[in-house]
Order: structure tokens, then sequence, then C-alpha cells
């Protein structure tokens, strides 16, 4: 703990499971006002489950809670806000059919003494804070209407602007770019001279040395370490995170990459000048049998609408799509599916049902190729234990409910659901967001083991390192346009980002 | 609410202590119905002689059926997280269009068409599968809320039944609905077996059917039963028209059953039939419940509107006392989901 910080929030010894599934184990761990504390770990190690005991999520733990040295219990949300801590959740959580001052005002809107809503002073008063955090919008406009990446600023800019004396952001960069990054940094450590204590949860180890104090490192449900973090190094954090030195990974991207030359196997789908609305403008490409093509931008450039485009979820208002040979029109998923097309979109939540067990998970896609009037369970179970066996899912038990899982091996059932008859083309949206670096690792291997077998593989993300850790060939989307394409030459993360 | 981190599973073979109770609060769903059946049950068979004879459980087992009939459709509508306002008003007029396409007597004054028996039932059940699939439509190609596109079609079910029997009423059925509805095998009221076997027949093809599975999927997490490749428009369309052909099926057996056809003559159904769905256990928010839960929630509502008649009260207190004891039971239904969703977090 730093010399002439005091505490503001103690917590000792915080035990919580889940179920039977413990998820901390007599955990402690301290804020001190005027402090930002990096919280860094693998999935699954026990960093939002404390943040969210924290933020009065879970009201049922074991273990005493000190704020300002008495002992306290967050029953709700509401009570954890009124002791001033304030939290922004790994996934958005805005309302995007209000406008942007709304949002930012979300259920602290200025009144009148009649109890009636401010509109001018609200606007007023979130373009200016808006401002300071250098997003220049209408207040007025509808929040859905923006794409992704603002959306995400503009909730870390409602709670860092909320008045919170302790503020927990959960992997809050991983949509943004860089120079937003630095603006959230920024005005981090403006927040944190003037008092604010900060729990800043992240993947990205570089930025957690950069912007933090104190780090803490989780591993399996127990805190293994805590450092000063001009004192500690990326190394050694890793190290802590995952016992064993993983660091050859990291490494790989931040030197040149040599892209392959363009190989000649067949097309498996080409895509002509697919247009649609405000989000794309005249797209082509191709992507080969045992070729992975990586698509790049920053958030809200149109690559999910063109992901959705592929998986017949979108219908393009121009532009043709041919699939081996055949020129295609989905109606719907279902006929992209029988087209031998394959999608992962870039939230599980989206992709997973929860409350059903592991197999169910994995059998959904494949149950019209096993069965036809009458389930076979047991097959299921059986077409389930082996890929929960290929791709190291765990625990292995495909009886247990999808959400008992941790998120990296959730992550690995919704791979699983298309790898038990291998589809031609597979869409990945996102595959390896806000995973930690030994999950990472494995889905890296599970992709270059597919491309191996023949499959064409499309790879949709806004994080540099994923795109170059597996792409052959990778196109950059800006605003809906391909400018430009990578193929057969040296490729490094600055010349990536420098193009999109 | 699901966590992203959640971990390590203790070794396997050895029992924890919470286990079990975790088990039994993931089971509340089934359990607090079951409960809630067997303590009014209870209540009324020492409250009454007369409500715990054999004479009486085939009394509670008639006065149900119709409602069973009708909420085995209900039950794959609200599985998928849809709702269905529209089947009384498809029993009523399925029930109508029977008697319609039937001979009446002499002095019953509509101007119906009068058909062999096997002809008026086919058409009568495609009234039925015709209003369903204009549901179905409604739903998943214009993409109208379930729940608006099914009270209108309850607005415009309840018009043609007006329009066929313009304030009469009308007798007579084909035989086989006659028999059906009316008449009993060994002591067995033909409606009581086919009640049990459309809620067999439901339960075979939610549980053991590829068709039942995505209904608990796309009723689980819709989006992701899109992205998974399946046709959830499809799936919606069918339910939607199983749902009236079920009404309709209802409608006619219960016309039987009455002995006549008349306009307004099932309003009372829709509310029993949602309530038996949803007290049983089935969640209105979809992918969770079944037949199973249907069948309790059945009962739970034949015994309670049986046995209040065994007891001696003030017959305009009934009403009350039945809406307080659903009100009961949909308290702990929530709660039962709440405890459940806390179980798996």
């Amino acid at each position: 703990m730093p010399q002439g910080r005091s505490p503001i929030l103690e917590l000792h010894q915080i035990t919580k499971a889940f179920g039977g599934v413990e998820a901390l184990r007599g955990v402690d761990f301290t804020l001190c006002a005027g402090e930002i504390h990096g919280l860094v770990g693998e999935n699954g190690a026990g960093k939002s489950t404390l943040m969210k005991i924290i933020a009065g999520v879970h009201a049922e733990f074991s273990g005493r809670l000190v704020l300002d040295g008495r002992e306290t219990r967050f029953r709700s949300v509401r009570d954890a806000r009124a002791a001033g801590i304030a939290m922004v959740h790994q996934e958005l959580s805005v309302a995007p059919d209000l406008t942007v001052a709304e949002n930012v005002f979300l259920g602290a809107q200025p009144t009148n003494r009649f109890g009636l809503v401010q509109w001018r002073r609200m606007a007023r008063e979130a373009g200016e804070q808006l401002a300071r955090f250098g997003i220049d919008v209408d207040p007025m406009t509808r929040l859905g209407d923006l794409p992704i990446g603002l959306q995400q600023l503009i909730e870390i800019a409602r709670v860092l602007f909320s008045g919170a004396r302790m503020i927990i952001l959960d992997e809050p960069t991983s949509a943004l770019s860089p120079p937003e990054v630095e603006r959230l940094f920024a005005t981090l450590r403006r927040l944190r001279d003037q008092g604010t204590g900060i729990v800043f949860i992240s993947h990205f180890i570089e930025d957690i040395l950069l912007v933090s104090d104190t780090v803490t490192v989780f591993r399996n449900g127990r805190k293994v370490a805590e450092a000063q973090a001009a004192a500690t190094s990326k190394a050694a954090l890793i190290e802590a995170m995952i016992g064993t030195g993983r660091e050859e990974l990291e490494e790989s991207y931040t030197n040149d990459i040599a892209l392959p030359a363009r190989c000649d196997r067949p097309v498996v789908l080409q895509a002509s000048r697919l247009s649609l609305a405000r989000c794309l403008k005249e797209v082509s490409f191709e992507v080969r049998s045992g070729e992975v093509l990586g698509v790049y931008g920053f958030m809200g450039c149109g690559q999910l609408e063109l992901a959705r485009i592929l998986f017949g979820k979108l219908r393009p208002d121009d532009g043709t799509l041919v699939v081996a040979g055949d020129q295609k029109t989905f109606g719907s998923t279902a006929q992209a599916r029988r087209a031998g097309i394959a999608f992962v979109p870039e939230s599980r939540r989206a992709m997973l049902f929860h409350q059903e067990p592991v197999y169910k998970n994995i059998s959904i896609s494949i149950l019209s190729r096993i069965s036809q009037l009458f389930l076979k369970p047991s097959r299921e179970r059986s077409i389930a234990a082996r890929q929960v066996e290929q791709l190291q899912i765990r625990p292995a038990a495909v009886e247990l409910d999808l959400g008992m899982l941790s998120g990296g091996n959730q992550q690995k059932v919704a791979l699983a659901k298309w790898l038990s008859y291998p589809p031609r083309l597979l869409v990945l949206c996102e595959p390896t967001r806000g995973m930690d670096v030994g999950a990472k690792s494995d889905v890296i291997n599970i992709i270059r083991d597919l491309r191996a077998r023949g499959l064409a593989i499309i790879v949709v993300s806004t994080e540099p390192e994923t795109v170059l850790s597996l792409a052959d060939r990778i196109i950059v989307l800006k605003r809906g346009a391909v400018v430009r394409e990578f193929s057969d030459e040296a490729i490094s993360k600055d010349r990536l980002l420098e193009a999109a | 609410m699901v966590t992203d981190d959640s971990v390590s599973v203790s070794a396997p073979g050895r029992k924890r202590p919470g286990r079990i109770a975790a088990t039994l609060r993931s089971q509340m769903r089934n359990i607090a119905p079951f409960l809630t059946l067997i303590l009014l049950s209870g209540f009324f068979a020492a409250a009454s002689p007369s409500f715990a004879t054999l004479d009486n459980v085939g009394n509670i087992l008639t006065q149900v059926s119709v409602t069973g009939i009708i909420a085995v459709g209900l039950t794959f509508v609200i599985l998928c997280a849809e709702i269905d306002l529209s089947i009384a008003g498809i029993a009523n007029v399925t029930g109508i269009a029977v008697a319609y396409f039937t001979q009446q007597e002499s002095y019953v004054t509509i101007a119906n068409i009068p058909m062999p028996g096997w002809a008026a039932i086919l058409l009568a059940l495609s009234v039925c599968a015709m209003l369903g699939l204009v549901n179905a439509l409604g739903l998943t190609i214009i993409g109208i809320p379930s729940f608006i596109m099914t009270l209108a079609m309850m607005q415009i079910a309840a018009g043609i039944s007006a329009l066929l029997v313009r304030g009469q009423i009308a007798y007579q059925v084909p035989d086989l609905v006659t028999t059906l509805g009316s008449s009993s095998i060994g002591g067995v009221p033909w409606i009581v077996i086919v009640a049990a076997l459309m809620l067999l027949g439901g339960h075979l093809v939610l549980t053991y059917t590829r068709f039942g599975r995505y209904v608990y999927m796309v009723g689980g997490n819709r989006e992701a039963a899109e992205y998974s490749g399946l046709n959830v428009n499809l799936i919606l369309g069918s339910v939607m028209v199983i749902s009236a052909v079920c009404a309709g099926i209802g409608g006619m057996l219960g016309v039987a059953h009455f002995g006549s056809a008349q306009q307004n003559e099932f309003d009372t159904y829709l509310l029993d039939s949602i309530a038996a769905v949803v007290v049983g256990g089935t969640s209105l928010f979809g992918g969770r419940g079944g037949i199973g839960n249907t069948i309790v929630g059945l009962f739970v509502l034949g015994v309670l509107n049986n046995g209040l008649d065994h007891v001696n009260i003030d017959s305009f207190l009934k009403i009350l006392i039945r809406g307080i004891i659903l009100l009961a039971a949909l308290v702990i239904n929530v709660y039962a989901q709440r405890l459940r969703a806390r179980s798996i977090e």
C-alpha cells in the first residue's frame, strides 16, 4: 500500500462460490483514495467477480467489506452507488434509444422543483462533460446511431463524471482506438489526482503498467501478487498470472510478420461490391480454402455488418456473394448454414444458451445432421464430449450448464458448435476479445488447426494482434470501404494501425 | 446474469454440502407448483368430506379437459417467449364452425351449410389452422408483436363467430365430435382421454424431437438460435399454428361437452389456459418449463375451482379467493425463477 494514501475500501478474506464452484478464495484487497489500482489475471481468475462484489452486483459472499473504516455490506448496485462506487462493465450497458444527454444523466436527470426534467440544462451539461473528455457529439442525437466505440466512450464518461469516489473499469479499452485510450488515461490520471480511487482491469498489460500505481495479480480465485507498477515488469506479471513464461505469443506480433504468397487453392467465397446503407461501400474480396482472411478496422467501420451479411442475418442493398461457385442470396441464417457457412458473433451472449447444458450448446447447429424427427441424445453427448476433449474445454463435463464455465471456455464452446461437421467457411468476429493470454493462444491454435484442415476462415477484429497472429491476408476497412489489402509482404502492427 | 469470471470446479467425486441445496434450488420451478397442488388438495380434503372421493377426482379431470387441450398449444407458444391471446376466440369460432357445417334442428334459424360429419370437422380444423397461420405471418413476416397480433385475432375470431351464429345457439355437431366431447368409455369420459393423449403428444414432441429442442432454444435465447443457423421464423410460425389448432380441437370438443355452440362461450378459457401454463412453472420469458408443468398447473386450477365449490363459503367471495391463490402461485413462480438464476449465476 502506498504511503500517505488512506484506504477507502478494504476487503478481507472474500470467498464467493457459484453453485458449488468457487470463484474467489480468501481474497484481501485494498483500494486507496487517489490511486489507480490495476488488476490482471487470466479469464476466470476472479477479477470481475471481486469487482462485482464491490459494486453490489453480487450481494451474497463470505468475508468482510470495510468502507471508510466501517464494516458494511451492499445489498444491491444502488447501495454501492449510494456509497460512491460506480462500475463500467465489460459489456456495453447503455440505452440506445435514448439521447446521448439522457444516457450521460441516466438515473440522475436534473429536474426543476416540480420534478420535471430540465432538458436544456441536461443537454448543455452533458455536452460540456463530454467535451472535457474530448468527445464532440450533439448531446441530443440518439445514442444508438453512434459507432459502438463512441457509445462505449460515452458510457465510460458517464461513470467517470458521476461524482463517484471509487470507479471500477472492467476491460474498458478493448473497443477503443489508440487516441481514445490515451484520452481515457489522461482523464483517469486527472481524477486520481483529485482523490478518486480507481480500479482498472485489463488484459493489455502495457496499459496496466502505463496507467496504474499498484498492480494486483489474480490466479484461480486467489490473489497471487501485489506490486508497485513502477517496480514490476510485463514479464513478471505474466509469470505471476499463468505461472510459466508464455511471452513468445506476445512477442510474435511486435516484429514484422511475413504474410505468405497468394495461394491457388479453390475460392470458397467471393464477395463483389457489397453495399449496405451507411455501413458498407462496394466491398469486394475473396477467400480460399485453407486460408485465413483478416478483416481489420476500428469499431464501427462496417466489419460487423459485413460478417452478418455473409451469414444471412443482414441483406445487402447491392452486390453478390458466390459460395463455392454458386451465386447465393441468403434469406435467413438457416440458408447460410446449409450453404456451409458458420458464424461466431463478437458477443458470447448472442451465441450461447447459458441455461442449457454444454452438450446442447454444441449440438444445436448440427442437430439436423445427426437426427431427423427424433433426437439422439447419446449421439449428441458423445459428439460434444469429443469436442470438449479436443478443444480442452474445462471443466470437461458436457452436462454442466454453460453459465458455469468461464468466459474463455464459453468462447471455445462457441467454436465447438461448428466443428463437429466442419463448415466450408467460418466467419469469426473478435474470436479472442477479452481473453487472457493462455485462452487466447488455445483459440489461436484451434483456428490454425482448422485452416490446416482446409477451411476458409474470415477473422473480423478490431484488435491488430488478433488479425496479425492469424491472417494470411488482411483487408483493412475504413468507414465501410476497403482501403488497403496486405498480402505477400511483411507487416507490423504499426503499419496495420497506420492503414486503418 | 452470467459472469464472465467463474472457475475452478471441485475435484470430481467430492460431494459438496451445497450441492443438494443447489440442485433443489434449481428445481424450485418444478417443485413449487407441485407443493402448491399438494397443499391445496390437502386443505380441501380436510375441509370437505366430499372433496377427496373418486367421483370428484373424475369431476376434476373432466373439468380441466378443455383447458388442458387448449393449454397444450399455448405451452409451445409460451416456451418460445411469445403469447397467444386468441386461443379462446379461435376455440369459439372453431366450435361454431363445426356446428355451422352440420344439419341443425328446424327451430335453429341459422343460414348454415350442412355437410357430412368428416367434412365439417376438416373444414372447422382448417378454419383454426388458417387463423393460426395469419397469426404466424403477422408475427414473423410483418413483425407484429404476438401480444398485439393475437389481440387483433381475438377480435377477428369473435367477429367471425358472431357472423356465423348471429345471436342464435346451435346444438348439433358431427357424431364423432359428440362422442369425443360428451360420452364415456368404460366410465372414463372420452374428453379426458383426448386431453391426456394431446398432453402426452405435446410432451413427446417437446422432449424427444428436434422441433421440440428448437422450441426450447428459441425461447432460451432467440438471438443465439438465429446465429446457430436455426430458422427462427419457421419455428415461431409453427408454434402459432400448433396453438391455434389445439385451441380449435378444444373448441370443437368443448361445444359437444357443453351441448351448444354460441357466442362468447369460451371467454373464461383464455385466462384459465394462460394461468395453467404459468402457474405450472413454465417461464413467461421462454425456454423453461414444459407440458409436465402445464399438467401440474391444470390440476392446481382444477382443484382450486372444484374445491371452492365443496367448502361452505360465500360464493361471491370465491372469485376473490381464486384470484388471490393464483397470485400467490405466481409469486412463488417468480421467486423460484430467481433462485435458479442465482444458482447458475
